[in-house]
């Protein structure tokens, strides 16, 4: 086992926080990220990057089973459009993982807890 | 001009998504119905797609600078249609609202742990 992987007793943690992810992005339509990222932080204690990281890593395969689900199934997804916008999206998360990696940790803490405030707000609007 | 807007969203979608580790699609998701006219499904399925793009890129990134645990998210990624499932159970049985205001507490819960935290880090 590599240094710092997780023991197998806390299988049954990743294991929650992945159906978790899951019920809310089928609750909501969010993707699991709101979730993943503070739990991996609280339950076993990442850091911000390597919790971002590894989230990101989840969400790759949580966005392509939807996604798959989608499109294969409903015909929803709009494939040109999405292509298309995904090019600056792909400039935006490489330029937001680069300034991540020179900020304090504790910064994208206080981003997420933002994002989360605005996530709050917006459901109590609706 | 709405297209402008759309990318121009799009690429703060992506910085969100890499900085603070999601998806991107809480601004996708509106960018895609208020300027370029998606009905809410399509608009959310085809955030899907561009979801998966950019979270490769970042992961890729993220993967460079050694942040990222790859059994650990592939545990957690492969679990998720699990949780879907009993997600779209969940949404037909309870009312919309309730589902809204408990998600919002849980965010506004996790937004203060996550403050607490960081101002006691050494």
């Amino acid at each position: 086992m590599p240094a710092g992987a997780t023991p197998d007793h806390a299988i049954w943690k990743l294991a929650a926080i992945g159906t978790l992810a899951g019920i809310f992005s089928g609750l909501f339509g969010v993707g699991g990220g709101t979730i993943i990222v503070p739990l991996l932080i609280f339950w076993f204690g990442y850091g911000e990057r390597l919790a971002t990281g590894t989230s990101l890593a989840a969400i790759v395969l949580i966005g392509a089973l939807g996604a798959l689900a989608q499109g294969g199934f409903y015909g929803n997804v709009h494939v040109a459009t999405g292509l298309l916008l995904a090019v600056p999206a792909v400039l935006g998360v490489v330029l937001g993982t680069t300034i991540q990696q020179r900020i304090p940790q504790r910064a994208v803490s206080y981003l997420f807890a933002l994002l989360l405030v605005a996530i709050a707000v917006e459901l109590i609007l609706s | 001009m709405n297209e402008l807007l759309a990318v121009l969203i799009c690429l703060a979608g992506g910085m969100t998504g890499g900085l603070v580790g999601v998806g991107g699609g809480v601004l996708f998701v509106p960018a895609l119905t208020v300027f370029l006219g998606l009905g809410q499904v399509e608009a959310e399925s085809t955030s899907l797609l561009m979801i998966v793009v950019v979270a490769i890129a970042g992961a890729y990134r993220q993967n460079s600078y050694g942040n990222v645990r790859l059994r650990e998210a592939l545990i957690v990624g492969s679990l998720s249609p699990l949780g879907v499932l009993v997600g779209v159970a969940l949404a037909n049985h309870v009312s919309e609202r309730a589902l809204q205001l408990a998600f919002a507490a849980l965010a506004l819960f996790m937004a203060a742990q996550l403050v607490r935290r960081a101002r006691s880090a050494p």
